[in-house]
């Protein structure tokens, strides 16, 4: 099995104090996991390390066959290679439609003059049109992703996550402020895109991430405190100490 | 699928579209044809060459408004520099109108000599014109292209381009944003104005290029003629300019711009290089900026270093904020409401007012008073004198920003998730 993502040694100190210490971390293509810690553990951290937007004081990044450092890169190189991230808060251009921010997400060359002169052809607005009725939004495609409920902000994140075909998602939060029903939709959304996909859930629900079904890194203090299936890390005494017996 | 096929917005017209850029386009031309009508160059002479040189003046301010429109309105970036920009395209072309028109008089000046005068003797002579005022005779190098329209031309479009993008590329690449990029832009100026001030730097220092207004080679055409020639010109570069930015915003290159503009970071995340779209902006804007500096000082007949001076970028902002940014129109409106306003005001023509104890004279407290009502616009009309058409078309929307992250029981504010 050949890791996708292939994070090695990384640590990383704000003053003084270090968010992520000697974390070792790798992802197959294909493959769902879950990432859960208490408030502090380094997952956004980690999400950022991957992503360029913070850069390590030491470690290794690699990423795809050809083991090419993400290091180096700028954040939209990152995503540019096929990491998308989806926030915590929903970030939506809230000044735009539903449609144009699907569309700013959808998979196109992304160099100032190519989109200078793109012109949404029939497939591209099928496309968004397609995602939008994945997430609900269908009816909602011309309006101001601003008047979005909380919800459906989410919705049109993941959406906007989907239009961009990345080969690694990562994910944070996805279920905070959603109903029974929609986490289960979201669970499915997700679940999908881990059959083609890396997917990197990170979640505080205990119970969203059983129904995810899949393996599971708990991250305390910056670093692995336990890697299997939920029952087994469920059953580990360092992470009932620390996290579920609180 | 049959809804997904419904919800396909169908392929409308640009015009129908952008209602506005038609509305927009069509005011200019009978505001064109109007002014055409009542001047004395081609008209029944109702309003004065002045007055029409203070209006084609006016039409390349709303030109360099909609530049400043783009650059801060939709993308983002507060540029306090790009009245330099502005004042570099009048230098470019006035270094020919100045030269050209110098070569004129000294080469007949010289005609009534015994024997024909040598290119040295022409060289010579149209330096001493042009330099004497600073105490040099010869032509500085910068001067080497001033015979030539086309590169004279070349030089309004090529300059603040190029000063553009070296300024831009070394901001953007380096992440200054915000008010930090703002002050950067005001150095810039007003290191520019400041070199200009120098007698040396081979722009006759503070006196600035002057006699603009005549074109070489027809003096014999009356200014009521030439102003006209000017008017429509400038109208044309507005109407232009206002074709090129409106397909700039709306498509998907604005989608990017206005996303920039409102969550920088996020956009990198999709995998656009926001810095490369920063640049083009910017260098897209300056050179908008320029040629509407080149339409701008033959009418305004001298252009100097004061017109660099970081306070005329500030102003610029000004007029973008009080006609409302982020929109095409609002910037050509609030361009031209206040400058009109200002020569107004500051023309004498204003009546003062006497409160009995004191005179209110609008020369000294009239930008008192449009310092105010910036600041009454920016505190309480955030949309400005566009945002009247808002009114109209009932565009409104909720702001859902800061409200809770979710229904749960103790679910986390929008405040707290930032940190």
């Amino acid at each position: 099995m050949t890791a996708l993502l292939e994070v090695s040694g990384v640590s990383v100190s704000f003053d003084g104090f270090k968010a992520i210490n000697n974390l070792t971390f790798q992802i197959a293509e294909a493959e769902m996991r879950a990432v859960i810690g208490p408030n502090g553990a380094g997952k956004t951290t980690f999400m950022d390390i991957v992503t360029g937007k913070t850069k390590p004081d030491e470690g290794h990044v690699l990423w795809g066959e050809k083991s090419k450092s993400l290091l180096s890169m700028t954040e939209s190189q990152i995503a540019q290679e096929g990491i998308g991230r989806k926030f915590q808060r929903p970030t939506v251009f809230e000044d735009q439609t539903v449609a144009e921010n699907l569309m700013l997400a959808l998979k196109k060359s992304r160099g100032p003059f190519s989109v200078l002169r793109f012109k949404p052809a029939k497939t591209d607005q099928d496309k968004v049109a397609e995602l939008a009725d994945e997430i609900g939004l269908l009816g909602a495609l011309s309006r101001k992703s601003g008047e979005l409920s909380h919800g459906q902000k989410q919705w049109l994140e993941i959406g906007m996550l989907l239009a961009q075909d990345p080969r690694l998602l990562l994910v944070d939060e996805p279920a905070a402020g959603m109903t029974g029903a929609e986490r289960e939709h979201t669970t499915d959304i997700l679940v999908n895109a881990a059959k083609t996909r890396a997917v990197v859930v990170v979640e505080h629900d205990m119970e969203f991430v059983r129904r995810l079904g899949c393996r599971v890194t708990v991250l305390h203090e910056g670093s692995v405190l336990a890697e299997g299936s939920i029952d087994h890390v469920t059953s580990d005494e360092k992470v009932i100490e620390v996290y579920l017996g609180r | 699928m049959s809804d997904i096929a419904a919800a396909n917005p169908r392929r409308t017209p640009f015009v129908m579209k952008h209602p506005s850029v038609v509305i927009s386009i069509g005011l200019l031309a009978l505001f064109t044809v109007g002014v055409t009508v009542l001047a004395e160059g081609f008209g029944i002479g109702v309003i004065s060459t002045s007055f029409v040189k203070t209006l084609g003046k006016t039409l390349c301010l709303c030109l360099v408004a909609l530049a400043m429109d783009l650059v801060w309105g939709y993308c983002g970036i507060l540029s306090l520099g790009h009245m330099a920009f502005f004042g570099i395209g009048g230098y470019a072309i006035g270094m020919w109108l100045m030269y050209a028109r110098t070569e004129i008089i000294v080469v007949q000046s010289l005609a009534a000599t015994p024997l024909p005068p040598t290119s040295q003797e022409i060289a010579d002579g149209i330096a001493t014109q042009i330099f004497g005022v600073v105490g040099a005779s010869e032509l500085p190098p910068i001067w080497a292209f001033a015979h030539s329209l086309p590169l004279q031309l070349a030089a309004v479009v090529l300059v603040p381009g190029l000063i553009a993008l070296v300024f831009g590329w070394l901001a953007f690449r380096s992440r200054v944003t915000g008010v930090y990029l703002s002050i950067l832009t005001q150095a810039m100026t007003l290191a520019l104005s400041l070199y200009l001030f120098q007698n040396d730097s081979g722009l006759r220092g503070n006196n600035g290029l002057s006699g603009l207004q005549n074109l070489p080679g027809l003096e014999a055409v009356p200014q009521s003629t030439v102003s006209m020639w000017f008017f429509w010109a400038s109208a044309i570069a507005l109407g232009a300019g206002y074709l090129l930015c409106a397909w700039v915003v709306s498509g998907k290159f604005g989608s990017v711009m206005r996303a920039i503009r409102d969550d920088e970071a996020r956009v990198r995340f999709l995998g656009y290089s926001v810095e490369a779209y920063k640049l083009f902006v910017f260098t897209l804007t300056a050179i908008i900026a320029g040629l509407a500096g080149a339409l701008y000082y033959p009418q305004a007949g001298i252009v100097n270093p004061a017109e660099i001076a970081p306070i005329a970028s500030i102003y610029l902002a000004v007029w973008v904020a009080i006609g409302g940014r982020g929109r095409l129109y609002g910037a050509v409106i609030g361009a031209a409401f206040v400058s009109l306003l200002s020569t107004w005001f500051t023309g004498g023509q204003a009546p003062d007012i006497n409160l009995g104890f004191y005179t209110i004279e609008w020369v000294d407290w009239w930008i008192v008073m449009l310092g105010l009502s910036f600041v009454a616009v920016t505190l309480f009309a955030p949309r400005g004198i566009g945002g009247l058409f808002d009114l109209i078309t009932d565009r409104r929307h909720p702001n859902r920003r800061g409200a809770p992250l979710g229904p749960d029981q103790g679910a986390l504010q929008e405040k707290e998730a930032d940190t």
